[in-house]
């Protein structure tokens, strides 16, 4: 039962948690955005997931293989293509990472309103009103 | 200090850029100054900025910035001719600090600008964690 309820929530929690690392991976660029030859970084949202949830090229089917080591699911930190490289080597473009930095917010903030309704529903289901 | 948080990378960020502006405020500051010999004059400062690296040895991922050291810039004093001038030298010259007040200015405004963005961020990241806080209430 307890695994079940767990079961129905681990994929918005593990969407959460990659969410929360991206959203400090940007702030680290930002923070970076003056600092000569620093490199601006990020993780893909979709990869991390799908590694999360051990899902992938490569599934697996018996607990000696070894879990989704594929060249389609790359490393889990990528540097970022700069639109306009800059003199001092900083590949950090402000309004890319503004951009990123928001749209993760409001992305993790709809991951939150999704496990809040998920919470409401099992709540209903549970007293059965 | 160590990073521990999404927190840490912006306060030591900002603290970083505060450097930067106290550094512009004290070249603004003596842009004018005068001094008799080529040693006493100022030089314009510069602070110089490192990244720290949550991870030390990876060096990938979440990290910060510090302003390490604040450096005197490599640049030579105006030398002016000016004989009746109280702070002339033997040969009549004085020696003003050689500061580029244009590249100061925008100095100052990419300084400010960045602290700004550090500011969003953590008000961002701060309203997120309250409402992370609160799930299912």
């Amino acid at each position: 039962m307890v695994d079940n309820i767990k079961q129905q929530l681990n994929v918005l929690s593990n969407a959460l948690r990659i969410r929360n690392t991206k959203q400090e991976i940007l702030a680290s660029n930002i923070a970076n955005a003056a600092t000569p030859h620093y490199k601006a970084r990020d993780v893909e949202f979709e990869v991390e997931l799908a590694r999360s949830m051990n899902v992938g090229p490569l599934n697996t089917s018996d607990s000696k293989h070894i879990a989704v080591t594929s060249k389609n699911l790359p490393g889990k930190v990528q540097y970022r293509q700069s639109i306009n490289p800059s003199v001092d080597g900083n590949t950090v473009e402000l309004a890319v990472e503004q951009m990123e930095f928001a749209e993760n917010a409001i992305r993790y903030q709809t991951t939150l309103d999704f496990i809040n309704s998920k919470i409401r529903g099992l709540m209903g289901a549970i007293r059965g009103e | 200090m160590d990073i521990k948080n999404i927190y840490h990378i912006a306060q030591r960020a900002m603290g970083a850029q505060l450097v930067r502006l106290n550094a512009t405020a004290s070249n603004l500051a003596n842009a004018d100054n005068i001094a008799s010999s080529p040693q006493d004059a100022y030089k314009p400062v510069k602070p110089i900025f490192e990244t720290k690296y949550f991870d030390l040895i990876r060096k990938r991922g979440i990290s910060t910035v510090d302003a390490v050291t604040v450096k005197k810039m490599d640049v030579e004093p105006i030398k002016e001719y000016k004989p009746g001038h109280p702070m002339a030298d033997k040969d009549g010259f004085i020696y003003r600090a050689p500061v580029n007040i244009e590249e100061e200015y925008v100095d100052m405004l990419e300084a400010s600008r960045q602290y700004q963005n550090n500011v969003e961020v953590i008000s961002t990241v701060r309203a997120l964690m309250l409402k992370t806080a609160s799930i299912g209430k």
